[in-house]
């Protein structure tokens, strides 16, 4: 305890038996990244702060805004269209200028991601998009950093805390394990299009900022392993418990090279044209002897059979694990009417990243076989 | 026996909060019938709790399981 002052700040949580001191002293030399100042962030970081969390790194480029203030209660009317981060470190300063509290007013990359996360104990994802929230889970896993997770939706809330386990039988979950792909943008509507009520992402972040003074102290039982979920209309709670997946460790980038490669933008992106070939393309490419991998990700037994041009049958479930079978830099995926080949062709896209050209094949083997008779 | 069956977030825009059905063997089955009764339920993506356990395959359901239906959020 630095002094009589940092005592009595810390007194009504140090009284408590399982805390103490010693829960007081882990407090002060813990060092947690927020990412995302926001709906989560707020909370997250106000709790945090208060408590006496030694080292607190916040990373948002956003400015606030009029919208943002029935939620982000950490900013006032006259914040508005300032750097979310270095406003909140100047008022959570105010609140305890005791921590150190380091404001990053730049957005959260793959090229920042890996030297941002690796100064720190504990992540906690307040983000607001799931490109960001795949990223930061993949990151959190390569450098095997505890994840605090809360996402809410109208007047539902989530939160976990991946790669954790309290002891050494209990497997480390991450956010693959629950849902391996990202859904696109387009798919699940967020807080600015959905609506959000405004206590609810504050239930939500004080949550997460109690599940990182849990793991921070060693008091209590942590989310891990759990996702929770809560109704804020009816106050249902429901906690599912969560086992690791085949799939998820497939689908996250092996390494620092593989993850500075990944476009997690536009894995979540709803179209691709550059990404489809019509049947035209696909000839040409037949034709002028470009050496190219030709995936059939049907099932096996499917029809029709292709005979015209030679090629690999993997079927989509298991691309990820017979990856090892693309050896080309051109690899075009086909299937029957061109949905699963989409498919495929991001999760090559995801494994590959740019280091190959990735085509799918729009129509599927049906329209092509059809164009042929013409 | 019927399966009950929960649903959470978006999907209830969808689905309603809860339903039961009668005759379902197992998940796959289920999502199948979910998609017939549902077909903007088709092209979500969301994950199967059987009895608050989380699955991956398709998983036997037997008389009084209760079922989640839970999508992805992505609101912070």
């Amino acid at each position: 305890m630095r002094n009589s002052n940092s005592y009595e700040r810390y007194q009504r949580q140090i009284l408590l038996t399982e805390f103490g001191e010693e829960g007081q002293q882990k407090l002060t030399e813990a060092k947690v990244l927020v990412i995302g100042a926001g709906g989560l962030g707020c909370p997250a970081l106000q709790y945090l702060t208060a408590a006496g969390t030694g080292t607190l790194g916040i990373i948002d480029d956003d400015i606030v805004a009029l919208n943002n203030l029935h939620r982000q209660v950490l900013y006032s009317v006259n914040d508005i269209g300032l750097s979310k981060s270095e406003t909140a470190a100047k008022k959570l300063n105010d609140l305890n200028p005791e921590i150190r509290i380091i404001p990053y007013d730049e957005r959260f990359t793959t090229e920042n991601a890996l030297d941002l996360i690796n100064e720190y104990d504990i992540i906690i994802d307040g983000t607001d998009n799931f490109s960001t929230r795949y990223m930061i889970n993949d990151a959190c896993v390569l450098l095997n950093k505890p994840l605090v997770y809360g996402a809410i939706s109208q007047f539902e809330g989530q939160a976990s805390v991946f790669n954790y386990s309290a002891n050494q039988t209990q497997e480390k979950i991450n956010y693959r394990d629950i849902f391996p792909n990202p859904p696109k943008e387009d798919e699940v509507l967020n807080c600015a299009e959905a609506g959000v009520l405004g206590v609810l992402p504050g239930i939500i972040g004080t949550m997460m900022a109690n599940e990182t003074i849990k793991m921070i102290t060693g008091i209590g039982e942590v989310l891990a392993g759990q996702l929770f979920t809560y109704n804020a209309l009816n106050n249902q709670v429901y906690i599912l418990s969560l086992s690791a997946s085949e799939e998820s460790i497939s689908l996250i980038p092996k390494n620092k090279e593989e993850f500075s490669k990944m476009d997690y933008v536009w894995l979540c992106s709803s179209s691709h044209p550059e990404f489809e070939i019509d049947t035209d393309r696909f000839n040409i490419i037949l034709a002028d002897g470009t050496s190219a991998d030709i995936i059939d990700v049907r099932e096996l037994s499917e029809t029709p059979v292709v005979s015209e041009f030679g090629t690999i049958k993997i079927p989509l479930g298991q691309l990820s694990d017979q990856k090892d079978l693309i050896q080309s830099d051109t690899v075009i995926i086909f299937c029957q009417v061109g949905k699963r080949s989409l498919q495929a062709a991001r999760i090559l896209s995801g494994i590959f990243g740019n280091t190959k050209k990735i085509y799918s094949l729009k129509g599927g083997i049906i329209q092509w076989k059809k164009e042929q008779t013409v | 026996m019927p399966v009950n069956i929960i649903i959470f977030g978006q999907l209830t825009d969808i689905a309603g909060n809860s339903l039961s059905l009668e005759g379902i063997a197992d998940t796959d089955q289920l999502v199948n019938k979910l998609n017939e009764l549902y077909p903007a339920l088709a092209d979500k993506k969301y994950l199967v709790a059987v009895d608050k356990k989380v699955i991956s395959g398709n998983t036997v359901l037997t008389s009084n399981n209760t079922v989640a239906l839970l999508p992805p959020f992505s609101g912070g």
